[in-house]
């Protein structure tokens, strides 16, 4: 277990600028998620915690010791690469003994045998034990991986979009399986993702990341209802937070160019007249695309709602958002 | 299966194919087997004109190719015991008694610990330079390259006068080090560059991966590469072990005795005792077969070798 500080870590790929200055301390025991678009610089935070990469400056600590010199083998993390990195050569249960059998662990035969048993159980591959990493479906070989991470007891889990392959069944399983695990091992983990439920469900921080710079850190309630910015309004919510002009509702602050309202921040009954533009039935809620003056958005009704394309009705912003030109929060 | 198949090739194209692979694979193995053939003929119907294909097949040419022998003379004649072996008694019907071994088999293993030898240090330190050509930043590395390739660009035997002086310098002349030697310098640029290429298409990622399940970088290389490399090693190996094993200027020149290989060896025997071309023919069929065996051992990965690189994946 460990605490994992970046203090001033930036770092470059040529011109491309792929971190900067970003300071984050990681808790132990916490389950950090990192969010952004491709190229935010997620996946660059991931390899110099590893060890893999080295930053351009900055330091980096665990457990309050300086990392530069330690090796990716020192460090004892594990990590879930986004493209599975199995080894072709090697059997699945050969894959999974890999990491135990490693100069780091040493661990004796027959507990190999029991611990890669175990993982197999847990992530659903154990009727495949026995066959070539390259026959296995993309699926398959994300538990593979995964299961390569999970069947040590590493410092710290680093795992980069450990879910994105798996239909949405399983996805929902190891969700829950992976939050179980983290927590009852009490383990720290290093998680990207783009998926927003993964980040709203597991994260206790979520780490906001763009363009190399990190915008905010906080945990997934206070990023949802509390963001920093646009951008980072943007990262959490489904249907996505609704941005419109600022003037479209009365009492906008001194400088406010938009509002953001989440769509469950709509109230129904009284304000500005909208057009119901179109409605969906979800079973369990009703979302109602409504056009006010130019602008479109969305809200949630109730489920038996008989409102039908054309009718109007009126709406007020509850818990409104106000963010300047630049789309920082006012 | 019926109707038209952009991949499946029709009855009558393979059809064709096979005939042209057929008469293609008899064209080259026709020089083969004629030699095979005349190991196993008579000195007189080796030389037959009009060459005989159907003869009566002896075994007078691998007696010779392994012993020698003197003639029979008139105060011998009725003072020798009879014949105790089936050789000896093939020499006896040819007038001659077996007087010892040739030198062929030594030559043979000659060319075994220097084909070998050479190959293996070929193979080793071409991974290890390939492996570093291929992961690690180094100064000059292209011009690196081009200047091990360069050593190929003319026929090794246009150095063999400093060759023969720098061997006579340090002792190497008609040794099997320096033999190995020389060898294992001229494959080296052949293995470099064709493991190389080989490693080159392992992703590094894999490397990642052990690394950071707690490898070495070394371990990494070891347990990681050289497996997934097995089949490009094995293909390098065979192309250096036929340069090594069919190499004859060198041999000739820097060689004589104690370490002299196979392929000088076998023209003298045409010299001893009239030419003997069924004993040549014996002597070269023997040649080849280590390379052969080997190369059937390593077969499945020599296909994979010669085809890698057509197909990008």
């Amino acid at each position: 277990m460990a605490e994992v500080s970046l203090q001033n870590i930036s770092k470059s790929f040529g011109d491309q600028v792929a971190l900067e200055n970003v300071d984050m301390t990681i808790p132990d025991g916490s389950f950090v998620v990192l969010l952004g678009p491709t190229g935010a610089g997620k996946t660059t935070i991931l390899r110099m915690v590893s060890g893999l990469d080295k930053p351009d400056s900055g330091q980096i600590f665990i457990n309050g010791q300086d990392a530069a010199s330690q090796s990716p083998a020192q460090r004892n993390m594990a990590m879930v690469f986004q493209q599975y990195s199995l080894y072709p050569h090697l059997s699945v249960r050969q894959n999974l003994a890999f990491p135990l059998k490693s100069p780091m662990l040493r661990t004796p035969a027959d507990e190999i045998v029991r611990k890669v048993a175990e993982i197999a159980e847990v992530l659903q591959i154990s009727h495949k034990l026995d066959s070539k990493a390259t026959e296995l479906s993309g699926g398959e070989m994300q538990r593979v991986s995964i299961g390569r991470a999970l069947v040590r007891n590493p410092q710290m889990y680093l795992m980069d979009e450990p879910l994105s392959s798996l239909d949405a069944k399983l996805r929902s399983d190891l969700r829950i399986e992976l939050k179980r695990i983290q927590s009852s091992l009490g383990a720290t983990m290093l998680y990207v993702t783009h998926d927003q439920v993964e980040a709203m469900t597991m994260a206790t921080h979520v780490g906001v990341l763009d363009h190399g710079k990190l915008v905010q850190f906080a945990s997934p309630r206070e990023i949802y209802e509390n963001p920093v910015s646009i951008y980072a309004a943007s990262r959490l919510g489904s249907p996505k937070i609704n941005l419109l002009p600022a003037d479209l509702f009365p009492g906008a602050p001194e400088g406010a160019s938009k509002i953001g309202l989440r769509p469950e921040h709509i109230n129904v009954g009284e304000g500005q007249t909208a057009s119901v533009i179109r409605v969906e039935h979800l079973g369990d809620q009703t979302r109602l695309h409504l056009k006010l003056g130019e602008s479109e958005l969305i809200t949630f009704t109730d489920a038996h709602s008989t409102l039908a394309k054309g009718e109007t009705l009126k709406i007020a912003p509850k818990n409104p958002l106000y963010f300047d030109a630049n789309g920082d929060r006012i | 299966m019926s109707g038209f198949s952009v991949t499946e090739p029709s009855k009558r194209q393979k059809w064709i194919s096979g005939l042209l692979v057929i008469s293609y694979a008899l064209i080259t193995i026709m020089p083969l087997l004629w030699i095979i053939g005349t190991g196993f003929k008579s000195p007189e119907d080796a030389i037959s004109y009009p060459p005989k294909v159907i003869f009566e097949p002896s075994l007078e040419g691998y007696v010779n190719l392994f012993t020698t022998r003197t003639r029979i003379t008139a105060s011998m004649e009725g003072n020798l015991p009879p014949p105790d072996t089936w050789y000896e008694q093939i020499a006896r019907n040819s007038g001659t008694i077996i007087s010892g071994p040739s030198r062929y088999g030594q030559r043979f293993l000659n060319s075994v610990i220097i084909g070998f030898g050479s190959t293996f240090l070929a193979i080793f330190f071409g991974t290890l330079a390939a492996y570093a050509f291929s992961r690690f930043k180094i100064p000059i590395k292209d011009d690196l390259l081009f200047f091990i390739l360069s050593t190929r660009m003319m026929p090794p035997i246009a150095v063999a006068i400093p060759m023969f002086l720098m061997f006579r310098q340090l002792g190497l002349n008609d040794t099997h080090l320096g033999m190995i030697l020389l060898y294992t310098a001229v494959n080296l640029s052949l293995s470099v560059w064709l493991l190389k290429g080989f490693i080159d298409e392992i992703p590094f990622e894999y490397e990642e991966a052990a690394l950071i399940d707690g490898y070495s970088r070394f371990q990494a290389f070891y347990k990681v590469v050289l497996p997934q490399a097995a089949t490009g090693i094995a293909s390098t190996a065979i192309f250096c072990l036929i340069f090594a094993w069919n190499e004859y200027a060198f041999a000739v020149l820097l060689t004589s005795g104690d370490a002299q290989t196979a392929p000088p060896f076998i023209p003298t025997i045409i010299g001893v005792g009239g030419k003997d071309w069924p004993a040549v023919a014996a002597g070269a069929t023997i040649f080849l077969i280590p390379v052969m065996i080997f190369t059937i051992l390593l077969r499945k990965h020599l296909l994979r070798g010669i085809t890698f690189g057509a197909v990008r994946k």
